[in-house]
């Protein structure tokens, strides 16, 4: 990797990290409505994994999907817009928090339904692969997902039609605040893959550099046409699972114990001390990456409203 | 013109739409090597093969989330959910998913994408094989609900229904697949969103779709015989819904009986009813008159069943009580 690769691995991160402190804030001034679920601790993954993937290459998300719209390349001026209803957002301010796309950044949202994204990320599979393109669909989802229905089909047809999948899921301990030993008949999820002989790892999340090596992997074993691959990437979410979480069920040394292990921190300190950038260089990037958030917000506070038109538009394409 | 089964008429529509686009493809239960639990594909396995012509497991979820996935690719799958029954076991991708992702991302989202699927009661299959839902799914603004009552009306609609770059779920009768009727030679289509008059008359409106419509010709006929002039309009689509024949018959007759297979309560009666009475109070001569399934889940045994659901001398009861 190029220095400057590494770089834009630390920018994506930062941008994510200031622009769910700054949707919190819009959030806690009554300027975003609904739910907000916050990426803040999950950083690593998502920018390792978009990272490893090619133009060709398909991501199909949860709820938690701002930070994926940031690494699948949309700018943060149409993700706050986005966030705040306008019609400048990624999704024309229809969507809202939980449903950020961009088809033409290969971004397929976004989805809110717990697991409903999984047999349509298995059909966007079967679409390259009867169209004989060489694309990989990565479909990330968490630990919760893998409890209910729509997991079992979408990877047991992955498995059967061979599909070019690579399945990825965020294991950030909870499933809203039921924890995954609560929940899941097994803790360590890649076992689940197991049961429909996938193969499968297991990776630290914490670590961008880590995730990125993994999918990349992951990612040439399915291209070569070996069907679907199951990633487990262990992580944490440091937020609750939407604002105005009681968090009941977490204890504070247990938020502190990780916080300590802050993706963002950890990756700094390799950066530093592989002498590929130094702290003064990091700080100014730090500053440059708080510039863009806040003219960001400048951008989604001061951007119209849908037109009232828009109500109608797009509910069908042939009227 | 050529006379044939609904069920050739729509297994036409399909063989000539995959022989026309290669992106047109059917995934399904037993739609393979079974050929179809209703023999629609029977022979497609063997000439088009198994990438075109996919058997899927028994999945409902699975199959429809495909089926969007796919036409998001750009492709044309048709789905086939062997019975609407199963349309429950997939209800989140056709109503959370299908119906939403082209609106709810703000228009960038196109799902080309057609659901077949069979309903109706009358072949003593108990309770949960024998449902009419079709009112459920009419209800979701983004899906459009297709259901034919002839094979001309099938056939062409089906054809639509594939090129359409809307999801569109296809209904189909499991009682009218042996129903004969003319179809046009060579490529044709019908539009979807368009009701029309299925028999002229003018003394009473009948509004009705699919396999009522059967039902009301035979009492139409009947009431002919008494010198009662009947006439029907098929709605043939119930999302989005044509009203306008509707209500130039009814303005003409000024008496209306829906007549449907699914339960009164919430149903297609009760929409097209409070629509005459929203849009055409002042032509109302009596009151609107529904014939609909009895409120039960539908019993096995065939006098029980056959009681619940709605027969040729309701239709005639009907119609006299409002004339």
């Amino acid at each position: 990797m190029e220095k400057q690769e590494y770089l834009e691995l630390y920018d994506q991160m930062v941008q994510i990290r200031l622009i769910e402190e700054q949707a919190a804030q819009l959030y806690q001034q009554g300027l975003i409505g609904g739910f907000l679920h916050l990426y803040i601790g999950q950083e690593a993954v998502s920018t390792g994994l978009i990272s490893a993937r090619q133009p060709q290459d398909r991501v199909i998300t949860a709820y938690r999907d701002h930070g994926v719209a940031i690494n699948c390349g949309i700018s943060p001026n149409e993700v706050l817009a986005e966030l705040l209803g306008k019609a400048t957002g990624v999704s024309k301010g229809k969507g809202g928090s939980m449903h950020m796309a961009d088809v033409t950044k290969n971004y397929w949202g976004g989805h809110a339904i717990v697991g409903a994204h999984l047999p349509i990320a298995a059909g966007l599979a079967l679409g390259d692969k009867y169209q004989g393109n060489d694309g990989v669909t990565i479909c990330m989802f968490g630990d919760g997902a893998t409890n209910i229905g729509y997991f079992h089909e979408a990877v047991n047809l992955s498995k059967v039609w061979n599909l070019p999948v690579l399945w990825v899921c965020e294991n950030n301990q909870y499933g809203m605040g039921t924890s995954v030993e609560r929940a899941s008949a097994v803790s360590e999820i890649r076992q689940k893959a197991e049961g429909y002989g996938i193969p499968n790892n297991r990776v630290n999340g914490m670590h961008v550099l880590e995730v990125r090596q993994a999918a990349l992997e992951a990612l040439e074993k399915i291209r070569q046409g070996n069907g679907p691959y199951f990633l487990e990437v262990i992580t944490y979410r440091f937020r609750g699972h939407s604002m105005g979480d009681p968090e009941r069920y977490r204890k504070a040394d247990e938020i502190k114990r990780w916080q300590e292990n802050d993706p963002i921190g950890i990756y700094r300190q390799t950066l530093i001390e592989q002498n590929i950038a130094t702290d003064e260089e990091l700080d100014v990037l730090d500053a440059q990456v708080e510039a863009i958030i806040q003219a960001a917000t400048q951008f989604a506070v001061s951007s119209p409203e849908p037109a009232p038109e828009a109500l109608y538009q797009h509910i069908y394409v042939e009227d | 013109m050529a006379r044939i089964t609904m069920r050739e008429a729509i297994s036409q529509a399909l063989w000539e739409e995959m022989e026309r686009d290669a992106g047109v493809f059917i995934l399904g239960e037993e739609v393979g090597v079974w050929g179809g639990t209703y023999a629609v594909t029977k022979g497609f396995y063997d000439h088009f093969g198994a990438e075109r012509v996919r058997d899927t497991p028994i999945a409902e979820a699975a199959i429809i989330g495909a089926t969007i996935g796919a036409a998001l690719t750009g492709l044309k799958p048709v789905a086939e959910l062997m019975t609407i029954n199963f349309a429950f076991s997939a209800m989140e991708h056709i109503v959370n998913e299908a119906a939403k992702l082209h609106y709810m991302f703000g228009g960038q989202m196109i799902l080309p994408l057609v659901i077949r699927t069979v309903g109706g009661g009358g072949r003593q299959l108990g309770a949960t094989h024998s449902q009419t839902p079709d009112a459920i799914f009419a209800h979701f603004p983004g899906l459009k609900v297709v259901a034919p009552g002839t094979p001309e009306d099938a056939k062409g609609l089906l054809k639509s229904a594939i090129r359409s770059m809307d999801p569109v779920l296809f209904i189909e009768h499991a009682t009218l697949y042996q129903v004969r009727g003319d179809v046009p030679e060579g490529d044709y289509t019908i539009p979807i969103g368009k009701s029309e008059v299925q028999r002229p008359g003018n003394d009473v409106t009948i509004v009705t779709y699919s396999k009522m419509l059967e039902i009301s010709t035979k009492a139409a006929d009947e009431l002919a015989k008494q010198g009662i002039d009947v006439e029907i309009v098929d709605l043939r689509t119930l999302r989005p819904l044509d009203m306008d024949p509707v209500l130039e018959s009814f303005k003409k007759t000024n008496r209306a009986v829906i007549v449907e297979e699914g339960w009164r309560s919430f149903g297609v009666g009760s929409e097209i009813a409070a629509r005459i009475y929203e849009l055409a109070f002042d032509y109302v001569d009596a009151p609107i008159q529904r014939v609909a399934q009895k409120e039960v889940p539908l019993p096995y045994n065939r006098t029980l069943e056959q009681s619940a659901l709605p027969q040729v001398e309701d239709v005639i009861r009907a119609v006299k009580e409002v004339l």
